[in-house]
């Protein structure tokens, strides 16, 4: 099979897997819009705990609120993309454990997207909701003159950013096979992630601004090329061009995850119970 | 075996449990510091806009961060501690053995979170505490007072926190499943324990509300009492009186949902 129909075989059987998942959270529906309501609540809360901050003061960094909101907007709506499209890739360590992760390499569909489409949940759109209304308000308010390279900048953002984080889930899940019992670890660099960068990086040490630049360059998804729409000097030097190199990043991330979870597979040992 | 014996031995294996997940932990205190970091980096900013926000100086708000990651998995914030089991052998009716041992359920229960959330304190919340101590300026006391205090808060704050989570388990007598109850727990516990910014610094009326509301007893006394902020004393009569009046009307529930429970599965 060549790459391309690889990755054919692998959308259809996410597609399969996915709409299962959501047939069966559809058969209460109740259930579904509450939980769906409870996503959307437990999300905003950051966005509240940034409004009850800017009860008490008129910038955060220098930052002011809807520059704030614009900066969490990009980031939770790429996130909640990245969150619904693998957000079930932390529950790997635990289909290890339990050994049913045997049953994912035996089957004829990439385990890729197996693991993936894993107990999909439509009521993650909850937090994308909430990232966009955030979003909106902030593309409303924000004191920006706008041109077209900047306007165009922010769809590119939302799926420039859920690609690096769709990235670091694949990388997250790779690292498990390894550390089979340390789902948490994911989670600080994921949920910590996005939590990150929903303030503004003149808030942040240089050195942990330099590391998320360089090193993990979750920058990418919104501090460098918000910097630019904005208009805000970022705090490390960087050359013009960067604030459009965020799809160049996504793909040398996805390129990464992607070999890292290759090689975590090839490594994986079953527990053989 | 006496029944002190007894409790002591449920928490013993409360504790042991949640030992056995060792990499578990080490993720957690990884997790914890990463979060701790962020916290701190913005209420830094924050306090640098607006000194003494809230009462606190800088030092006392980086503290304030420090305290709350070592918390976090210690008392529970965001749920997933004893309630967790229990709501689940509500749902399967496993309950029903519970109920035919001659042990107390609630206080039975209370002793295997209490030997939780001693070990989730050693074992997860120890470290970030001491990487915080370490890296940035904490205002921490240095007399014995103050640090027995401090004991005697975080004891009646892991009473509380259980306390409430136990009353959100019995719910699912009547709700069946535990789903939506969890998400209550967690926004409830994440918001009104002051995870997201200290309660003394929410502001107005608001502000005084969410100080009197029992999840006030989690992490604004334990560090308003390490910090000297507040009169010991009144912290202890506060956290005491929530704890009573929680796990009464916990016995109070327990006692209506054993009268008419259904054991489910056969």
């Amino acid at each position: 099979m060549g790459e391309r129909s690889v990755l054919l075989e692998g959308l259809r059987a996410y597609r399969l897997i996915a709409g299962m998942w959501v047939r069966s959270s559809m058969t209460y529906r109740t259930s579904f819009v509450v939980t769906v309501f409870g996503n959307l609540m437990v999300t905003g809360l950051d966005f509240v705990g940034i409004l009850l901050m800017f009860s008490q003061v008129d910038s955060l960094g220098g930052w002011t609120l809807p520059e704030i909101a614009f900066l969490y907007g990009l980031s939770v709506t790429a996130f909640g993309i990245a969150d619904l499209v693998l957000g079930s890739m932390d529950v790997l360590g635990a289909r290890m454990r339990d050994g049913s992760f045997d049953i994912l390499l035996v089957r004829p569909a990439p385990v890729l997207a197996q693991v993936g489409a894993d107990r999909f949940a439509l009521r993650r759109l909850g937090r994308i909701t909430q990232g966009a209304v955030v979003l909106a308000w902030a593309l409303a308010s924000v004191d920006v003159d706008w041109s077209a390279p900047k306007a165009l900048l922010v769809p590119v953002m939302v799926v420039s950013g859920a690609a690096i984080f769709s990235a670091v889930f694949v990388a997250g899940a790779a690292f498990q096979i390894f550390a089979q019992d340390a789902a948490e670890v994911q989670n600080a660099f994921t949920y910590g992630g996005t939590t990150l960068l929903q303030y503004p990086p003149t808030v942040f040490g240089k050195d942990l601004v330099r590391g998320v630049t360089f090193m993990l360059p979750l920058a990418f998804v919104n501090w460098v090329p918000a910097a630019y729409v904005l208009g805000r000097p970022y705090p490390i030097e960087l050359p013009p061009w960067t604030a459009f190199a965020s799809p160049l990043v996504a793909v040398a991330c996805c390129a990464l995850a992607g070999v890292a979870w290759r090689v975590g597979l090839r490594s994986y040992r079953s527990t053989g119970s | 075996m006496g029944s002190g014996r007894l409790y002591a031995a449920v928490a013993a294996g409360g504790f042991r449990r949640y030992a056995t997940y060792k990499a578990a932990t080490v993720a957690g205190v990884f997790t914890n510091t990463v979060f701790g970091l962020i916290l701190v980096y913005t209420y830094l900013a924050l306090w640098e806009e607006r000194p003494h926000l809230g009462g606190y100086d800088q030092a006392q708000a980086v503290t304030y961060v420090w305290l709350g990651q070592c918390l976090y998995a210690t008392l529970a914030i965001q749920g997933g501690g004893a309630e967790k089991d229990l709501m689940e052998r509500i749902r399967t009716g496993e309950i029903a053995v519970d109920l035919y041992r001659p042990a107390d359920l609630q206080l039975w229960w209370l002793a295997g979170d209490v030997g939780r959330a001693l070990f989730q304190m050693l074992g997860r919340g120890v470290v970030p505490f001491a990487f915080g101590a370490v890296f940035f300026p904490m205002a921490l006391p240095t007399s014995v007072t103050p640090w027995a205090a401090f004991v005697v808060t975080l004891l009646l704050a892991t009473v509380v926190s259980f306390a409430i989570r136990y009353l959100a388990a019995l719910s699912v007598f009547w709700l069946m499943d535990g789903m939506g109850v969890n998400q209550v727990l967690m926004i409830t516990g994440v918001f009104f324990s002051g995870m997201v910014l200290p309660l003394n610094a929410f502001p107005g009326v608001f502000g005084d509300i969410v100080r009197v509301l029992p999840w006030a007893a989690q992490i604004q006394m334990p560090a308003d009492v390490l910090m000297g902020e507040t009169d010991p004393l009144r912290a202890f009569v506060f956290q005491a009186a929530w704890a009573v009046a929680l796990l009464a009307a916990g016995r109070l529930l327990q006692s209506a949902a054993t009268r008419r429970v259904v054991v489910q599965g056969g």
